[in-house]
């Protein structure tokens, strides 16, 4: 895939090419790109003092990065310990059921990515579903599955 | 100037995620549509998250009102009666009254979150009229480091983070090793499933955790400080960054601080997703933008910490505590709390309780109080079984401990350590076994991988948990178990993996008859494991339709008025019907 490696370099230029600037630098090319292309690291490696096996290596260490892409909108659902006591699992079953793909997959149409996710520390309100900025509380199967519903409702409406 | 009436809103992530953003929208839309004569606010989270969103109203006379659960009809009742009318609506407003507090605030005492829900986060003005920075105004006149240690070890004050280890010998050891370069550094990677305390607190009252900071940096004498914070919290890191730019500006940091020769420089350093960053020299690697491994010890970051110079870690929490320390002296602190645990300590209450948010309490309190006082119960109506305390470290400590005192070792005495706080309650719906699967998967999934025990170890553990979850357990595996978590305590280099068997070894402690009747009975008891239950309906019902209509799958039968009946071959026991039945008439066999 071809990538706008300006963007890269861009982002290189404004947070630093130190080798301890690994985590911030990553972060900014997630937040353009909404993943990590493997180009952007080769392209780091090359105009830094960053090598490439640290960035590889700490691209796949950390949780918030990807090395794929995602769809539009990422459903989250948290599966911290009062999410999990709470009934999280089910909220994945019936995401799975309503998306028709598996817990981490995009669907075909690159709309949705569903996400379990570790605490998202709104634990009064488990379980919990984020998408986006937004947080989804107090939920059950049918009111997680009717996310989507409203997620699709929104889409029209634009 | 006469004094005006103020609104204000709770702006945390718990409230925004209660609904807060509307309101707040709603509130400035009618003020100024309205030309109400109101200044409009906000503040962090005042604890009782189980009510959120909050809005306080306060009088021209100063009394101040608490709304709890407030959508934005509610609030357009409250702006025409109460700021309009001048008729407080007295059904919504909290109990919890500020000035004659009830049970809920009753065993409560606020050093950390004293300030939460009653500063702006984002005004420094707040934060300096309630004693704010005259804690570093005081050390910084007396100009006396040493004596500025002695008083933080004479409090007794132990780090909040988990391990416990006194601050004042933290800071004494960072000091006398000090050279041309110190750090100083802030874990706030609150990465423990179930803890949110920290996130409040950065989140309400960032200034008094940069406070805490700067007088620990005058006190080893470092310049330069990072604090390491979640990237999962966004709005921590923005009120954080604000509250930097603000005491900089106030000169409370940056160079020559207060007209003395001290300078002290805050950064904020986002974390990428690592829990084993919580261990303190995983936590340097990060900053220093490598992988998270931890490595051994000694040098202790005292010595070689941050760039290979001395620094000095502490979590959000043990800052916090040291300006009102500072303020009130060690002997004010040290009055508080048990023989070797002084202080408060503020719990995350979380799972299936009535009350959940934060409580700051003394230590030396009751687990009951604290869970069925404070947090009053179950909010399920059903017998509290069990809480987990300390996440992945901690354990599961029975009901029938709850007269346990809380302190750092009693609670390691129970096999669970105190963690950072986290509390989550668990009812007779919880299966004991399903919890240790449910730990053991997360920290065999956040484990480095850097020592074979610990990374091949809970794998082993993880895929026997799952295997008698799933029925398939055989009589050799609590022996196993043992044996394995025996040997991944003893034989990993950091914390994760030194806790990680806690889960299951007080599990084991406390509830190995429901483990057997896993193997032996093939029963799960509380209806989580499904291979090992079945929902039934019995008498009680009432045919009342609610389980069918809300059964995923379709697969209960029967007319209203009459009793209905589970398709056990369609069941997928997923409990939703003992869930929403209100006659006790769906049982677990």
């Amino acid at each position: 895939m071809n990538i706008d490696l300006t963007q890269v370099d861009a982002i290189v230029a404004r947070v630093g090419t130190d080798a301890n600037l690994t985590i911030p630098v990553l972060q900014e090319v997630q937040e353009a790109f909404r993943y990590i292309p493997l180009e952007a690291i080769e392209r780091i490696a090359a105009t830094t003092d960053m090598t490439e096996s640290q960035l590889y290596g700490v691209a796949t260490f950390y949780a918030q990065f990807r090395l794929a892409p995602v769809g539009e909108q990422i459903i989250k659902v948290c599966h911290g310990t009062a999410c999990h006591v709470g009934g999280a699992e089910g909220l994945t079953e019936s995401l799975e059921t309503r998306l028709g793909i598996r817990n981490g997959e995009n669907t075909p149409d690159m709309k949705y990515t569903l996400e379990a996710v570790a605490c998202v520390g709104c634990c009064s309100l488990a379980p919990v579903v984020m998408v986006g900025e937004r947080t989804f509380g107090s939920l059950d199967r049918r009111k997680a599955a009717a996310i989507v519903d409203e997620l699709e409702e929104r889409k029209d409406a634009k | 100037m006469t004094a005006q009436t103020q609104i204000i809103i709770g702006m945390s992530t718990c409230n925004i995620a209660a609904g807060a953003q509307d309101v707040l929208h709603l509130i400035e839309n009618r003020v100024a549509a309205d030309g109400l004569d109101a200044r409009v606010s906000v503040m962090g989270c005042l604890g009782m998250c189980y009510c959120e969103p909050q809005v306080k109203v306060i009088d021209p006379d100063g009394t101040a009102h608490v709304y709890t659960r407030v959508t934005p009809r509610r609030m357009e009742r409250i702006l025409a009666d109460h700021v309009a009318g001048g008729q407080p609506r007295q059904p919504w407003i909290a109990n919890f009254r500020e000035g004659a507090e009830h049970d809920l605030m009753d065993k409560q005492q606020r050093i950390v979150l004293g300030n939460c829900g009653h500063v702006n986060p984002d005004d420094i003005n707040d934060y300096i009229a309630r004693e704010g920075y005259q804690a570093l105004e005081k050390v910084l006149a007396q100009n006396d480091p040493e004596a500025l240690i002695e008083e933080v070890q004479n409090s007794g004050l132990r780090g909040r983070g988990g391990a416990g280890f006194s601050t004042g010998l933290k800071w004494r050891f960072a000091r006398n090793n000090r050279g041309d370069k110190n750090y100083v550094i802030c874990n706030a990677d609150e990465g423990d499933p179930g803890a949110f305390m920290d996130r409040t607190t950065l989140e309400s009252d960032p200034h008094l955790v940069l406070e805490g900071m700067a007088i620990g940096a005058f006190a080893v004498g470092a310049d330069e400080a990072y604090i390491y914070c979640r990237a999962e919290y966004p709005m921590a890191i923005a009120r954080l960054e604000r509250a930097i730019a603000q005491a900089e500006e106030r000169g409370y940091l940056g160079q020559g601080i207060l007209g003395t020769d001290f300078s002290f420089r805050v950064h904020v350093k986002e974390g990428a997703g690592a829990f084993v960053c919580g261990e303190e020299t995983a936590l340097i690697a990060s900053i220093e933008g490598q992988r998270g491994m931890p490595r051994s010890r000694p040098p202790f970051p005292a010595e070689a910490g941050l760039f290979g110079k001395p620094t000095t870690i502490n979590n959000v929490e043990t800052w916090s505590n040291i300006p009102w320390i500072v303020r009130n002296g060690a002997a004010a602190f040290g009055a508080l709390g048990t023989e070797k645990s002084k202080g408060t300590k503020v719990f995350a209450l979380a799972g299936k309780i009535k009350h959940g948010g934060l409580v700051e309490v003394p230590m030396g309190i009751t687990l009951h109080e604290i869970i069925h006082e404070i947090g009053g119960g179950t909010n399920s109506g059903r017998p509290v079984k069990a809480v987990q305390l300390g996440g992945p470290s901690g354990g599961c400590i029975p009901a029938h401990m709850f007269d346990l005192r809380i302190d750092y070792d009693e609670v390691t005495r129970t096999g669970a350590i105190m963690g950072s706080g986290g509390m989550v309650v668990m009812d007779d719906t919880t299966c004991m076994v399903d919890v240790a699967r449910y730990f053991l998967n997360f920290t065999q999934l956040e484990s480095c991988g850097k020592c074979t025990f610990c990374r091949v170890g809970t794998t082993r553990m993880l895929e026997i948990l799952t295997r008698i979850c799933e029925g398939e357990g055989v009589p050799e595996d609590i022996e196993r178990l043992e044996h394995l978590a025996h040997q991944v305590k003893h034989t990993s280099l950091c914390g994760l993996g030194q806790s990680a068997p806690n889960p299951v070894l007080t599990t084991l402690r406390y509830f190995r008859d429901e483990y057997e009747e896993h193997i032996f009975a093939k029963h799960c008891r509380s209806g989580k494991c499904r291979n090992l239950c079945s929902y039934e309906i019995t008498d009680n019902c009432t045919g009342c339709l609610i389980c069918k209509k809300d059964c995923p799958v379709n697969c209960i039968e029967g007319a209203r008025k009459q009793k209905h009946v589970i398709d056990q071959d369609a069941c997928i026991r997923c409990g939703v019907c003992r869930d929403v039945c209100k006659f006790d008439a769906v049982i677990v066999k």
